[in-house]
């Protein structure tokens, strides 16, 4: 049986929930085969992998895989993924969440969690639209460009996903393509490994939405448009501001230590005098 | 035993830890800010875990999320902060996550009165989500009745699969009482049903006699869906009215099967009352001062405390209703439990409303007063 149909057999609902919603051209299931390999090659249990979305294209990614998911409500995956890890450590809690989810109606979690740093891996697809209801803009439709919601174009300015979690203190940052997949293997394989939180953000592309409202071609143009513009990052260290304008700096952004909250509520259950009792399974 | 001088906050606190309480998330509130401190300092005491999260939508989120990965979890709030867990007490409702929310009432709308008491959100508590959803409400009256509600509520939402409201006042949250602690052996507690057939076998939202789906915890082995869609038996999303009905009948059926075990009420001298005070949290203690003064005085008052307002206590009401000549609801609102008695009433008895909405708590003696007008 060649790999690909091994993991398909190994980590997806194939017998159950299948055809998927997506668009054909859609950036989700590369995105999908990034995450599946990534936890393949780790080599964690199905048992302990939990996958949590919000609301949106990225939010049905969880009811195609097989592991313990749960779909939650628009915008708070993060605060269930926060619950359920704090409940049991043991879990490795991924959150798959959209730009419009994870940075306008989520916003507020998102930049929280990163401040707090449980160990959680938080994975946004940013596909500069809000794609489910119909191409409305969101925080990351970049100025001047068109939405149903900005038919003449869109005057506000756009979230750098990746730029902001650095700032809110996440310790693991990486930002891929759908376009890059090895990369995004890497990335999303080093965030989950990562104790602490850690984002990824993917650039993506959604042809039917956002290429269709700024003439952008099909999913293959806006691939090949990924292409042209990522720029890795070791080499947009040694470019000007001019130059990287309107390129996406894609690779390992920020990677440092912290203590991690589940190792500072450890101390604080010494310091309360707590019987060691086992979080597992209760 | 243990006595002691507790507030109605501070008897939550124990009542959750002794019901097995070990997760809480919250956001800090007056007047039910006392249960966050309590946890705070009391969960990591016993290997639980207290976080305060960023706001109440996010609170709301974080006790779901630990409940399904196994732990009893809870939250405390107040008016403005029960109106932003709306969205995930509905989330909780239709997949069945049991937990526990406080809500302090303090008086509204909006940021309102915020050290002031008031029973304003009677309404919201049952239909301040979206969509039709099975919930519990339970209203303590005493502080030791704080403790026992949480245990109850605790219970409810294991048995049931279900968020329960302890629905408070901040009366009652702020007085202090001597309670006495009982001892955790000689406390009924109750434990979600977890799947115990091997996880192939396992069909998370499938119906049963009992109506309430085995719960298995995420991590145990029993790899599964939960959505906040509609679902099929597999947790699966699905559009199939086939599907849809089924699953939203049991949905409803399986509080309206248990009414019984359900709706507590605590009559008071309502045998032979031909004047019946319905009333429930603090305006419950002033009517039942106000029934002892008029008895003293040869009228034939009794009081009928409902502790579950939701599903509302419909057959007790009723029955006070076919007795009663007259039946006075007195509420810190503009009358809302007082429709509720209306229109399960149907015309038996004559129905008095008495409404107080100024921040001060109705008296004994303005219910008296009442009772004698209506005579």
């Amino acid at each position: 049986m060649p790999d690909i149909t091994k993991l398909i057999h190994n980590y997806l609902r194939h017998d159950k929930k299948f055809p998927h919603v997506w668009c054909p051209g859609c950036g989700n299931g590369i995105v999908l085969g990034s995450l599946i390999r990534a936890i393949d090659n780790i080599g964690l249990s199905k048992d302990d992998v939990v996958l949590v979305s919000g609301i949106g294209c990225s939010g049905r990614m969880p009811v195609y895989v097989d592991f313990n998911t749960l779909h939650t409500t628009h915008g708070r995956a993060l605060t269930f993924a926060t619950g359920i890890k704090l409940a049991n450590p043991k879990l490795n809690v991924i959150v798959v969440m959209g730009d419009g989810d994870a940075t306008a109606i989520g916003g507020n979690h998102f930049i929280h969690a990163a401040r707090r740093n449980i160990d959680l891996t938080a994975i946004i697809i940013n596909n500069n639209i809000y794609g489910m209801t119909g191409g409305q803009y969101s925080p990351t439709t970049p100025y001047g460009k068109r939405a149903t919601t900005a038919p003449y174009n869109n005057i506000e300015h756009s979230f750098k996903i990746a730029e902001l979690a650095i700032c809110a203190g996440a310790v693991f940052v990486g930002r891929g393509t759908v376009y890059h997949t090895r990369l995004l293997d890497e990335l999303i394989e080093k965030a989950i490994l990562k104790k602490g939180f850690g984002v990824v953000e993917i650039v993506s592309h959604c042809p039917v939405q956002y290429g269709k409202l700024n003439k952008l071609g099909t999913a293959v143009d806006m691939m090949k448009w990924q292409k042209d513009n990522a720029i890795r990052v070791e080499k947009a260290k040694k470019m000007t501001k001019d130059e990287l304008e309107g390129k996406i700096v894609i690779g390992i952004l920020a990677d440092k230590e912290l203590p991690i909250y589940q190792d500072e509520y450890e101390k604080i259950w010494e310091k309360a005098g707590a019987k060691k009792i086992a979080q597992e399974g209760k | 035993m243990k006595a002691k001088l507790l507030q109605g906050n501070e008897a939550i606190v124990e009542g959750a830890l002794a019901a097995g309480c070990r997760f809480f998330a919250g956001y800090p509130i007056t007047p039910s800010t006392e249960i966050a401190e309590g946890l705070a300092l009391r969960l990591p005491q016993v290997g639980g875990v207290f976080i305060q999260m960023e706001d109440e939508l996010a609170s709301m989120g974080a006790i779901i999320g630990a409940s399904l990965a196994g732990a009893k979890s809870m939250t405390a709030t107040s008016g403005p902060g029960f109106s932003l867990m709306q969205e995930n007490i509905g989330f909780a409702s239709e997949a069945e996550i049991p937990c526990v929310v406080v809500n302090i009432m303090r008086g509204g709308p909006s940021t309102g009165l915020p050290t002031s008491p008031s029973q304003g959100d009677v309404m919201q508590s049952r239909w301040g989500t979206h969509g039709d959803h099975p919930i519990i409400v339970l209203s303590p009256s005493t502080v030791m009745e704080c403790f026992h509600i949480t245990v109850k509520a605790f219970n409810f939402s294991e048995k049931y699969r279900t968020p329960v409201i302890i629905l408070g006042d901040e009366v009652i949250a702020h007085m202090r009482e001597k309670v006495e602690l009982p001892n955790p052996e000689g406390l009924e507690i109750i434990d979600r049903i977890k799947p115990t057939m091997p996880p192939e076998w396992y069909i998370p939202y499938e119906n049963n006699a009992r109506g309430v789906p085995a719960m298995a915890s995420f991590g145990s082995g029993y790899r599964y869906h939960v959505t906040g869609l509609i679902h099929d038996v597999r947790g699966f999303p699905t559009s199939r009215p086939d599907e849809i009905e089924p699953f939203m009948h049991r949905l409803i059926q399986k509080i309206e099967k248990n009414l019984k075990d359900i709706q507590i009420v605590d009559p008071f001298m309502v045998e032979d009352a031909e004047i019946t005070i319905v009333a429930y949290g603090c305006v419950a203690r002033s009517a039942k001062r106000a029934v002892i003064d008029a008895r003293k005085r040869g009228i034939k008052a009794g009081l009928l405390r409902l502790v579950t307002l939701w599903p509302f206590p419909r057959v007790y009401v009723e029955k006070v209703a076919e007795q009663s000549k007259v039946i006075i609801v007195p509420e810190m609102n503009m009358g809302q439990i007082s429709r509720e008695v209306k229109r399960v009433n149907e015309g038996r008895s004559r129905v008095i409303t008495l409404n107080k909405v100024d921040s001060n708590i109705i008296t004994p003696q303005e219910v008296f007063k009442k009772i004698r007008e209506v005579l």
